[in-house]
């Protein structure tokens, strides 16, 4: 697995110092073959069953890298998503040298997610979240236009101050363990979880990840990164990133560290259903394609988050299915946002309206995007969902079951508002000349709403599998 | 405070330094070294090297930014002084001794030998770093 490490680094040390104009040429082919490679890679092993194999490039880092169900998962998603980003650019970035610089940005936030997945330890994760967070910014500010530049600075502020948040609770947590390992916390969590400088460092933590998830009230640099980003940016985001460096490091800390511990569990539940509620109802009110996914966005991961909370093994089982369905059809909806932006030029709906008749593909996998995001059964969304509501209620938290499932009613009803606004009812005027768009960005879009239906109906088999 | 970047820089190297004398005080050459060399010299350099770029302010836009820039900030003052007045009646002193550290402290072999997977972050950040730089700053021909 070590190649998953290597294998950007390589490549983006291979388009950057031999001759430009010779790995121009080959970045998208090379970036695409990384994506796919992992994507390969991560699919023969569980479908094998392969235990973690002794691999001597590992040895060499000496430490603190574990392969389980979740670090698989998130290596699928960040494959998947990644590759369907890079397709979208190719499509929709129609200057070569933003394109190449994309493509560097990309297999850096790749490297950074896949150690992120990887490792067991606290410091490490720090470090590499950084590097992805880097990268975020300067995709978000790719086309340095100015709401572009206006969205990376916010998300640098409060990226900033939760990166302070995060250092300075690893440096109170190092008072208490012999190391940073999550094994080491763990350890020191049994002995002085009481102490209050421990607890801190333990808020502390949860706050900067919190921030790093987007979820209320740490939210408000999401939505301006999201709608003000380029598309196949906004695909990356909030297909991978912000899960990669926030919803999978909070719930590799449930499973591995803090999880135990009942308040931290309320702290987390709590922090989930409020977003749930928030995200769900501030979409209602927007009028802007990208801003209303991002709202969504903000809700769906309170699902993940409300579950890793409840901390039972079927709650984590329901977060981690959660955590891969909202990668694929949040992606697809962005890519949809995509096509009707290159078409329309514009995301605004009230301009837009029955685009289902010009641009068929689109409007269909777009319905299975929404279906699947509103827990419609039989696609992949209800599944997790579903799990999620049974874990809740079997543990006891009926309250949070409850919500869930009435927050689901509103995300039914802003994604069919949407779907009405944009796709359905009246051809608006102007858009009579609109046209499906090209193979580029068609094929991203049917394969991840395959992905969607395929894992909906197989679902069961796949449970049984694993 | 100041309005202008230039001091700004000359502030934030000096507190580096001060930083810096603190860490030779409190044990710690090492990073004493790093705060100075990096946070103090390198990065102030950066920082008076990217404002030679930007273009000088005009006196009309400073005037206007000498009379606003406080405003936006009067709660603050208020909120500093609540918490220290709450922290002083309502906190206990901390009573902590820290475990046993660990056998081996010394920065370099932990930094060489323990720690090679954030060496490799530091130069995936090194390369963000300079992809961003050619993003931003480099003009089209």
């Amino acid at each position: 697995m070590s190649i998953l490490i290597l294998l950007p680094f390589i490549s983006i040390i291979f388009l950057n110092f031999p001759s430009k104009t010779m790995t121009k040429k080959v970045a998208f082919w090379l970036a695409a073959f990384v994506a796919l490679l992992q994507v390969a890679i991560v699919l023969k092993h569980l479908i094998t069953h392969e235990g973690f194999i002794y691999d001597p490039i590992f040895a060499f880092f000496s430490y603190g890298f574990s392969i389980d169900l979740l670090t698989q998962v998130a290596l699928l998603s960040i494959g998947i998503v990644s590759f369907v980003s890079l397709l979208v650019a190719r499509v929709t970035i129609s200057d070569e040298s933003q394109k190449f610089n994309f493509i560097n940005l990309v297999l850096i936030a790749i490297l950074g997610m896949n150690v992120i997945s990887m490792t067991r330890d606290l410091f490490s994760t720090y470090i590499f979240i950084e590097v992805t967070a880097i990268s975020s910014f300067i995709l978000i500010a790719l086309t340095k236009d100015k709401f572009a530049v206006e969205g990376a600075f916010k998300y640098i502020m409060l990226s900033a101050i939760a990166s302070v948040l995060i250092l300075s609770s690893i440096g109170l947590l190092l008072l208490f363990s012999q190391g940073t390992s999550f094994a080491n916390i763990y350890m020191a969590l049994q002995t002085h979880g009481n102490e209050v400088l421990f607890k801190l460092g333990m808020g502390m933590f949860l706050c900067g990840l919190f921030i790093k998830c987007g979820l209320v009230p740490f939210h408000g640099w999401l939505p301006d990164a999201y709608s003000s980003s380029s598309a196949p940016v906004s695909v990356l985001l909030a297909g991978i990133i912000t899960k990669a460096s926030g919803v999978y490091v909070l719930l590799r800390l449930v499973i591995s560290v803090f999880g135990g511990v009942v308040a931290v569990q309320n702290i987390i539940m709590l922090a989930g259903v409020v977003s749930i509620i928030i995200g769900a109802l501030l979409s209602l009110t927007q009028t802007n394609f990208k801003r209303l996914l991002s709202y969504s966005s903000i809700s769906q991961v309170g699902y993940i988050i409300l579950a890793a909370g409840c901390a039972t093994p079927l709650a984590i089982l329901g977060a981690i299915f959660h955590f891969f369905n909202h990668a694929i059809f949040k992606s697809l909806l962005f890519v949809n946002a995509a096509a009707v932006e290159k078409r329309i030029g514009s995301v605004d709906i009230d301009k837009m309206g029955g685009l289902a008749t010009k641009m068929p593909i689109t409007g269909g996998t777009s319905v299975i995007a929404f279906l699947s995001t509103a827990g419609i059964p039989p696609l992949s969304g209800f599944w997790s969902k579903l799990i999620i509501v049974i874990a809740l209620w079997k543990a006891g938290n009926t309250t949070y079951a409850g919500i869930a499932l009435l927050a689901s009613i509103i995300t039914l009803g802003y994604l069919l508002y949407l779907q009405r606004k944009v796709f359905f009812g009246k051809l608006e005027a102007g858009l009579e000349n609109v046209k499906e768009v090209e193979f580029g960005l068609l094929l991203p879009q049917v394969l991840l709403a395959a992905i969607i239906i395929v894992v909906g109906l197989t679902f069961p088999f796949i449970l049984k599998w694993l | 405070m100041t309005t202008r970047l230039i001091r700004s820089v000359v502030g934030l190297a000096l507190t580096s330094a001060m930083l810096s004398i603190l860490m030779f005080r409190l044990n710690s050459p090492i990073a004493a070294v790093f705060e100075l060399s990096v946070c103090s010299g390198l990065i102030s350099v950066i920082f008076v090297t990217t404002a030679s770029f930007t273009s000088r302010i005009t006196e009309e836009r400073l005037e206007e930014r000498k009379k606003e820039r406080f405003v936006k900030f009067w709660l603050l003052p208020i909120i500093i002084v609540a918490v220290l007045v709450l922290m002083y009646f309502y906190t206990k002193p901390i009573n902590f001794v820290s475990p046993a550290m660990p056998q081996e402290t010394d920065v370099r072999h932990i930094l060489w030998n323990k720690r090679h997977l954030d060496l490799l972050g530091q130069i995936a950040a090194l390369l963000a770093a300079a992809v961003g730089v050619i993003v931003l700053f480099k003009e089209k021909k």
